[in-house]
């Protein structure tokens, strides 16, 4: 079945050809390859857009005292900071990367929906540029925080409307992302490839676009019920209507959790191709870093409570979401254990993949115990709001995903271009990365402890040295990040010619190998035969 | 110190390279913490406070006994990273064992013995949870009130009838305010100051039940170990007693993000004696009957004005 299928979609492909000229190609792309590019590079754009809001907030914070912007925008800052980067950066990376390699590792010759493909890649830069937008109307921007929470989301102005369409757009985007993913690797797979054969980055998108069909429509329930209750009257979160605020917060982290894990899972995909080819060892334990996967996946579903410990639950309910999110640990273990034996009598080099692989590792990991300390109901009380979750979910997104979305692009560039880029500036702007994002991060470990707020423009004077701190951090971070893109740029236009194997002194496995760097415009139009 | 021993020792298992840059930023951040002003709560700058209440300290002996726990299982799984990063180099002709691709048994020890290492933890946690729920036989009740931006406190029991409001102090304000040119460091208690603060006496049971007005927002005081959220519609309650002997200010702030001026709502407390308290209150309902105005009464509706009061 799934060979017949692959072998007619081929067919159909060798009527296509080459590209289109110009920006038609761009704009009624149907291949993988040219879409799964635009995902990247609107993603690295808004990276970019999402951290100069994060340097102006550490500029803010780099002493105490009001010296740049006002109260207002500096809300405005923190929670465009947060939409830009989940829903601008890191979801569209992720789906970016899926749509370059998934086809490839799975031997397809394109993802199974191609014209719905291209849909959902171009409703994200209306999406963004309509959610940016708010930060020229009168009103601004969006300033009660990425979460939203009514009544003080629903005391903005224009914005709420603008936002609320926005987020609308983003959510069918990734739904559509996400069944473009599940039909793909279910039907697309070159015969012989069974599921338990499949690479675990497909097996990690296979999980995470099911968790993604779960959650968006919960999202957009919740932001249609904050747009009726501003504008028609409801009073879903209205307590003077009868509804409830603390309503939306469930509902909104019913949502919210799954998509922490949304931004995570693909990043465990990542890193299980990348420890093994340069461990040159086959991934420890496979079947059970797939078990692990789907079980925090459905963990994920029942641990919301516990961003609101302190709104007022039940002695029950506390105990449950104690218990529930401290299970998590347990799956995230076993992956960072068999991560771990997957090193255990490799053979190691250290390229820039395997760099930032190996950050991710420990860094993912301090981020991991900071969520266990955090899962501790009775301390979370002092914890919860301060600086201390911000270290922690920065911790386990910065070096956590987007470090894996570093290796990724580190890893699979010379494919998609053709080209090696400088290893010596991958390596500097690896190690500026990991030495800053500590610098950035850790301090806030304990100005959160000492009782510093998170979501403040200006502190109490104690505050201040560590505060300093981590804003040099931010500065050093945020400017590495420019080599970034000088080292993809660099690669995108020459180079030293890279092979078909791309990293031949190690142990890449995986049907993307097989083919030429660049990967061609049509790959896998007859169907690979796999042992 | 011994925190922030932990930490580095913490930072110092991360492969070699990584450590050198990290511990030295650290070191000298430590450096700059000593040096710098001193706290206003009983936090030493870095770590939890231990506070004055019963709860305050049965959360941080809680958070100290987590904080170790990940640090010795930092220790075991960062060393065997660290040991594996130095021996099994390619560059040092390491031969991969391309045989070692899957243990039934390994994966069973190293999912059970984290259940039990969280149980170890999750036991002294629902305890607690058990002890701070525990609201009855409270002494003294307080309806604290969230108003963007400020507290509004009304007292009960012993204290009924008094009732105020607790704003950000003046000094603060002007400071605060953008291009002041007035340096926080010069303005006592910078942000962490109020007109009128929370009176209560010490060991003294206190409830506060906590409501809101307009948005979210939520009442803090670290040393306490109090913190919950003050909902519109809600009444949320939470208690504490403060050590004797330990009278004094304690303060807190704002703990939700509450809008433009969510940073410049402070929560202070002053503990006094039971019999300062008491005279505390005799004083409050003296002035209040020699003004000849009653205690001001709550708003009807959450006042616009208040979001442009700075």
């Amino acid at each position: 079945m799934a060979h017949d299928h692959a072998a007619d979609t081929a067919h159909h492909d060798d009527h296509h050809g080459e590209p289109a000229k110009g920006i038609k190609r761009w704009l009624f792309a149907t291949n993988h390859k040219d879409i799964g590019t635009m995902y990247l590079v609107f993603s690295l754009t808004m990276f970019f857009i999402g951290g100069a809001m994060a340097m102006i907030i550490r500029a803010e914070l780099f002493k105490p005292g009001l010296q740049l912007v006002d109260p207002a925008f500096f809300n405005q800052m923190t929670t465009m900071h947060a939409l830009v980067m989940i829903f601008g950066a890191v979801m569209p990376s992720f789906v970016g990367l899926a749509n370059w390699m998934i086809p490839l590792q799975v031997g397809a010759p394109d993802m199974a929906l191609p014209r719905m493909n291209n849909f959902s890649f171009w409703i994200l830069p209306f999406a963004f540029t309509i959610l940016l937008s708010t930060l020229f109307i009168p009103g601004g921007a969006p300033a009660g925080g990425w979460t939203m929470y009514p009544p003080l989301f629903l005391q903005g102005g224009n914005y709420v409307a603008l936002a609320i369409f926005a987020v609308h757009l983003m959510g069918a985007s990734s739904i559509m992302g996400a069944i473009n993913v599940i039909v793909t690797i279910m039907n697309m797979r070159a015969p012989g490839m069974n599921l338990l054969k499949m690479p675990l980055f497909c097996w990690s998108w296979l999980i995470t676009a099911y968790l993604l069909i779960a959650v968006m429509p919960v999202l957009a329930g919740a932001v249609t019920m904050l747009l009726t209750d501003h504008y028609f009257g409801t009073s879903f979160f209205n307590a003077a209507g009868g509804g409830d605020p603390v309503m939306f917060e469930h509902v909104f982290w019913f949502f919210g959790h799954p998509e922490v894990y949304i931004m995570i899972l693909p990043a465990f995909g990542i890193i299980s191709e990348i420890l093994p080819t340069f461990s040159r060892k086959p991934l420890f334990g496979a079947t059970s870093m797939i078990y692990a996967i789907a079980s925090i996946a459905f963990l994920s579903f029942i641990v919301w409570g516990h961003h609101m410990f302190v709104d007022g639950m039940p002695l029950a309910a506390q105990v449950f979401f104690m218990m529930s999110t401290m299970l998590i640990a347990v799956p995230t273990g076993v992956k960072v254990f068999n991560w771990t034996a997957t090193m255990w009598k490799g053979s190691l080099s250290f390229e820039p993949p395997m760099l930032f692989a190996l950050s991710f590792l420990f860094l993912f990991t301090i981020g991991g115990f900071s969520g266990v300390m955090l899962a501790i109901v009775p301390v979370d009380f002092q914890y919860n709001q301060t600086y201390f979750v911000v270290a922690h979910f920065h911790y386990v997104l910065v070096p956590g995903a987007v470090f894996a979305i570093m290796a990724a692009v580190y890893y699979w560039l010379p494919k998609w271009t053709g080209n090696m880029y400088s290893m010596g500036l991958a390596k500097t702007h690896f190690w500026l990365s990991t030495i800053f994002v500590n610098v950035l991060f850790f301090p806030q470990h304990f100005l959160g402890l000492a009782g510093m707020p998170r979501r403040i423009p200006d502190y109490a004077v104690q505050f201040s040295d560590w505060n300093m701190v981590s804003s040099i951090g931010g500065f050093g971070f945020g400017l590495s990040q420019i080599l970034f893109l000088v080292v993809i740029v660099q690669c995108a236009r020459g180079g030293k010619k890279a092979s078909a194997e791309v990293w031949d002194g190690a142990a890449p496995t995986g049907l993307e190998w097989t083919i030429p760097s660049p990967a061609p415009y049509h790959s896998f139009a007859v169907a690979p035969e796999i042992k | 110190m011994r925190f922030n021993r932990a930490r580095a020792e913490h930072d110092n298992s991360r492969p070699r390279g990584f450590s050198g840059a990290a511990a030295l930023s650290l070191a000298s951040c430590a450096a700059l913490a000593l040096s710098g002003t001193a706290a206003a709560n009983t936090s030493n700058g870095y770590n939890l406070p231990i506070g004055v209440t019963d709860l305050s300290q049965a959360m941080y002996g809680l958070h100290m006994e987590v904080f170790w726990i990940c640090v010795a299982i930092a220790v075991v799984v960062f060393g065997v990273m660290i040991y594996s990063l130095v021996t099994f180099r390619q560059s040092k002709g390491a031969i991969p064992d391309t045989t070692m691709v899957h243990s039934t048994k390994v994966e069973i020890i190293w999912t059970v013995i984290p259940v039990l290492i969280l149980v170890v933890m999750a036991v002294p946690a629902a305890d607690l949870i058990l002890k701070q729920e525990d609201t009855r036989n409270s002494e003294l009740s307080i309806r604290v009130t969230g108003y963007q931006w400020k507290w509004q406190y009304q007292y009960m029991n012993a204290g009924e009838g008094v009732d105020f409001f607790s704003t950000l102090k003046q000094d603060s304000n002007f400071a605060r305010q953008l291009g002041s040119g007035i340096d926080p460091k010069t303005v006592p208690n910078y942000l962490l100051d109020v007109d009128k603060p929370l009176v209560i006496p010490s060991g003294t049971k206190v409830r506060l039940l906590l409501t809101s007005m307009d948005v979210i927002h939520a009442w803090w005081v670290p040393d306490f170990g109090a913190k919950r959220s003050a909902i519109p519609g809600y009444v949320n309650e939470l208690w504490f007693k403060v050590d004797p002997g330990k009278e004094g200010i304690y303060r807190g702030q704002c703990a939700a993000l509450c809008g433009r001026d969510h940073g410049f709502m402070p929560v202070v407390v002053d503990v006094r004696t039971p019999d300062d308290f008491k005279k505390w209150v005799e004083d409050q309902k003296a002035a209040s009957k020699q003004a000849g105005a009653p205690a001001p009464a709550v708003p009807a509706d959450p006042p616009t004005s208040a979001r442009v009061i700075n």
